[in-house]
């Protein structure tokens, strides 16, 4: 986030001319919609908002936000929007990138963004799948995905996003998916988040990867295989519908995460944890969970934000700047000198 | 005690009674030995006695190389005198050894009969070994056709220090500034201004500071000594006529950085910097973060691909993007520099051009990435490419970089080399104000009835530079292929075509905004043209201007648009019967002059990693004058350490 007045829009505001060109029915729209709605509800100036993204299906969405916006190459959406960042710290940064862009070939500088803690959202679409190219397995594909590049099933472990971004030293580290009605309220704390922010957003990608989050993502028993996680309250899901309430407890004598079962709404007699956004090790622990035999941990995960790269680097250079005058003449007059008389 | 081990009458230079009127001196010792501080230090006292100069450090990629080897030998090499001085020198009248391998590496690069200054205190028997010696060289008579004078310089050195209580390792350190201290006698130099510095560099420690300045001026002392005892020689050159004015010497890395703060300047912008560290462009980075007060940011990026990007970012934004490199690093910016040019956002990159392909010689010099600067993107890519001549023209050059840059909205690189960025001239402090300013106007308000029109063209074909926080003026730009005027994704045929075209009458048309191609030396017609571009300047014209003086018919041009180039280099070069290109690379510039203007220009390559020598374009230039009185060639051989370099011109 930066701190602009905010500004009275509407969804219609944040549309641009121009044909949306994703497949129909790709996740892409859904997440579309829940930006354009997003931004007015919290104010966001279009004049002083970056959309900046790299390669990929996810990466055509500066063109669909009425905003600034930049289209720059394949995976190095961070290094431009750190550019941007620092010649104009009064500018949002809304980064969008998907897991070929930022997790392959953009990796090194999803990294280094994160890391230096530079104020901006990071949007990762994460279809698990190389959509553009039309269809190889990706960074993120689980192992034995059957592709165009891997016709045997894929060998390699996936990697994960969350994981990745805490590793990398995010502040601020969340999931969703693109249908869920709570996508906005993830990006509305993104934004509020001061630094870096890291989303990862399952998407559908609904011709070379379809349906791949339904285990979870879908309506249909979404109780029992979605935790969403709300800072202060216990770690609570499913119902009696879904075969019982049941919650996250720590296994202390593992030191892992177990699912308990909660009896009579008793949360506490179960052990079930109180999600604290700051507690870096639940986190850790948060992105690791296995779906299956666990939940999908989504919502914010972790959000403990520290001091912003570009206020750190600034502030240091205006501390360099104190008490110095810009006089080119002298600059260049500079070091030991000797004068030729005429 | 001095040992005299060489004592020919005949052969000493130094001894000469009729004052020479430049000489060329070489200190090489090991990398450890601190002979480029000795340099930089005799090349700031020579500035200050008005000699004109230049030089050429020579050190090797290794931090520190095996003490006594072969490969961890450093030089640095002065050309100082009473005229104009424009190269390092071909072959050194004296040459500072300070070990067996110093010697073994540099002494057939000496003079007949010039002088060898020797540290027999390193001539122990696993130096000789180290440095593949099977006896000393100071004992048997290999060394016959120079002058020697052998003394033990530690020893002295110790002796010299020995008040101050240090260790030996560090006392031995000393031995730098006492070759210095006897180097400043030997040709009547102040020692004034090296003392102050020794004393600022050793702040914090004056018994360092106290323990260098006695062997300064324990080797100035010896001076006197040695001059009754043998070879030596006091040498006094008159200060070089200059116009009036203030002066300093400058590196090419530093007057590249001034240039870039002064381009920033001019245009009314801050100017961003991202930067990787490579060798050797890493100077560039190091300047700048001491200028932040000039609106300068700076930002060492996580690799070279991230520091072009962010300097991407940063003109998008509205400041002026600046990225540096060198060969590889340029290479991996590539298909960025793609990104700004589609984009047509304003940037300037500068390449320290080295040795290449791959890691090639991170120190040593070459002019090999020109094909890289002029075609090296996908597609049809073309860029502004401007190349520095000197140290003090890289001044210049990178003001003219920023100004194309913002005035045609495009990417400009700036090529330099190892050479120029390391070697030092002195300069003549411009007048800022003496700059015509170039201030940028970004897009206030709407361009079109119904909007913003972020790829509108004005006459010169250049779009309007939009910053984002402008209101109302929101807009999307992007590496993929736009519409006119709007720059919405448009990539059907003929928008596509459009563009290109435009893209290219664009760079194009800088043609139109630069000086006429001068001729630097010798008419606008004639026999023979030598054209040349970047830092071959100094040779190039060293060796017209002997030719010349021989009544040789011959021209010096030197081009630093190289891309686009003046609209008038064609049909000056077509006023020339030939045509010599004398690089440091395979032939590459006399490839571009072919493909422009069809004349038949010859090459004359180098790729040793050292720069030319003036003998070797003055023997290339008699090639073409076969029976005509005056061609002698050249009138010192060639180095022979720098061999094989040679082919000469095709015939």
């Amino acid at each position: 986030m930066n701190d602009m007045t905010p500004i009275q829009t509407t969804l219609k505001d944040w549309e641009t001319d121009q044909e949306v060109r994703w497949c129909p029915g790709c996740g892409d729209y859904a997440i579309l919609k829940a930006v354009q709605r997003t931004l007015p509800e919290i104010g966001a100036d279009p004049a002083k908002t970056v959309f900046v993204s790299g390669i990929g299906c996810s990466s055509r969405f500066p063109y669909y936000v009425e905003s600034y916006g930049f289209h720059t190459i394949h995976g190095r959406a961070p290094a431009v929007a750190t550019g941007v960042k620092l010649a104009n710290p009064e500018l949002d940064i809304w980064l969008v990138t998907g897991d070929g862009d930022g997790m392959s070939i953009g990796g090194n500088h999803t990294m280094h963004l994160l890391r230096r803690n530079l104020d901006c959202q990071v949007l990762l679409f994460n279809n698990e799948i190389y959509g553009l190219t039309k269809g190889q397995y990706s960074p993120t594909s689980r192992v034995g995905t059957s592709s165009p590049s891997t016709p045997g099933g894929s060998v390699d472990r996936p990697a994960q996003p969350c994981a990745f971004a805490l590793g990398s030293g995010a502040r601020f580290v969340a999931r969703g998916f693109d249908v869920s009605k709570e996508l906005s309220n993830v990006l509305k704390a993104a934004y509020y988040h001061k630094g870096a922010a890291f989303i990862e957003i399952f998407q559908n990608c609904i011709v070379y990867n379809k349906d791949r989050f339904e285990d979870f993502a879908a309506p249909k028993g979404a109780e029992g295989s979605q935790l969403w996680l709300k800072n202060g309250e216990p770690m609570l899901f499913g119902s009696e519908k879904s075969g019982g309430v049941k919650g996250i407890a720590l296994d202390v004598e593992k030191l892992t995460l177990k699912v308990v079962d909660v009896v009579d709404g008793d949360w506490q007699a179960a052990g079930v944890i109180v999600h604290d956004v700051t507690n870096r090790a639940v986190a850790h622990m948060l992105v690791e969970m296995p779906f299956g035999p666990f939940p999908m941990a989504l919502g914010v995960l972790y959000d403990d934000p520290r001091p912003t790269y570009e206020e750190a680097l600034l502030g240091q250079d205006a501390t360099m700047r104190e008490g110095k005058e810009a006089n080119l003449a002298k600059l260049l007059a500079k070091g030991q000198t000797w004068t030729v008389e005429a | 005690m001095a040992t005299v081990l060489a004592d020919d009458d005949s052969a000493a230079v130094s001894r000469e009674q009729t004052t020479p009127e430049a000489v060329v001196v070489r200190f090489a010792g090991d990398s450890g030995d601190g002979m480029q501080l000795t340099g930089g230090q005799f090349t700031l006292s020579t500035a200050l006695a008005g000699n004109d100069l230049a030089t050429f450090p020579d050190f090797p990629a290794e931090i520190r190389a095996p003490q006594g080897t072969l490969f961890g030998v450093s030089a640095f090499q002065i050309n100082f005198g009473s005229t104009d001085i424009t190269t390092a020198g071909d072959a050194p009248d004296v040459l500072v050894a300070m070990n067996p391998a110093a010697l073994k590496t540099n002494v057939t690069a000496l003079k007949p009969g010039g002088l060898i200054i020797a540290d027999t205190g390193e001539f122990t028997k696993r130096n000789l070994e180290k440095a593949k010696y099977e006896t000393s060289p100071l004992e048997d008579d290999s060394l016959a056709k120079w002058d020697v004078l052998a003394f033990d310089i530690s020893a002295l050195t110790l002796e010299s220090v020995k008040p101050f209580g240090l260790g030996n390792k560090e006392a031995l350190r000393c031995k730098n500034m006492w070759t210095l201290g006897l180097a400043l006698w030997m040709f009547d130099r102040d020692r004034a201004p090296i003392v102050q510095w020794l004393q600022d560099k050793f702040k914090k420690n004056p018994v360092l500071a106290d323990a260098n300045i006695a062997a300064l001026n324990a080797g100035h002392a010896y001076g006197e000594t040695a001059e009754i005892a043998g070879p030596l020689k006091k040498l006094h050159l008159d200060p070089v006529p200059s116009p009036a004015g203030l002066y300093r010497t400058i590196t090419g890395a530093e007057a590249v950085s001034l240039g870039l703060v002064a381009g920033a300047q001019l245009a009314n912008l801050p100017m961003f910097f991202g930067g990787y560290p490579i060798t050797p462009a890493s100077a560039i980075l190091h300047n700048l973060v001491k200028m932040k007060e000039f609106g300068v940011t700076t930002f060492q990026a996580e690799d070279e691909i991230a520091a072009i990007c962010a300097a991407i970012g940063a003109s998008y934004a509205g400041q002026l993007g600046i990225t540096s490199s060198s060969g590889p690093g340029i290479a991996l910016k590539g298909e960025a520099m793609g990104l700004a040019i589609m984009t047509e956002l304003p940037l300037v990159i500068v390449n320290s051009q080295r040795g290449g392909p791959s890691t090639g010689l991170p120190t040593k010099t070459e002019q090999s990435d020109l094909y890289q600067a002029i075609y090296g993107r996908n597609g049809d890519a073309s860029l502004p490419v401007i190349a520095a001549r000197s140290p003090a023209d890289a001044f210049d050059c990178a003001i003219e970089a920023c100004r194309i840059a913002v005035q045609y909205m495009t990417p400009v690189i700036l090529l330099t080399d190892g050479y120029i960025g390391n070697a030092s001239e002195p300069w003549k402090v411009p007048d800022p104000a003496s700059y015509a300013p170039f201030p940028v106007s970004f897009l206030q308000e709407r361009n079109g009835a119904d909007g913003v029109l972020p790829y509108k063209r004005d006459e010169r074909g250049v779009r309007p530079w939009i910053k984002p926080g402008t209101p109302g003026l929101m807009h999307r730009i992007g590496g993929i292929e736009k519409a006119i005027d709007t720059g919405n994704i448009d990539y059907s045929p003929a928008v596509h075509q459009a563009q290109t075209d435009a893209r290219k009458a664009k760079v194009d048309g800088v043609a139109n905004s630069i000086p006429d191609q001068e001729v630097c030396l010798g008419d606008t017609s004639g026999k023979l043209a030598v054209v040349g571009w970047g830092s071959t300047f100094g040779p190039i014209h060293q060796a017209v201007r002997r030719a010349r003086a021989k009544g040789l018919d011959v021209s010096h041009i030197h081009v630093r648009h190289v891309w686009p180039m003046p609209g008038n280099l064609g049909p000056l070069l077509k006023g020339f019967d030939n045509v010599l290109v004398p690089e440091m690379n395979t032939g590459q510039f006399k490839t571009v002059l072919r493909d422009q203007f069809l004349v038949d220009a010859r090459p004359l390559n180098k790729t040793s990693g050292q720069p030319f020598t003036i003998a070797e374009i003055e023997a290339a230039i008699g090639a073409f004058f076969d029976n005509i009185p005056g061609n002698e060639g050249g009138e010192v051989d060639a180095d022979a350490t720098q061999l094989p370099s040679i082919k000469a011109v095709n015939p």
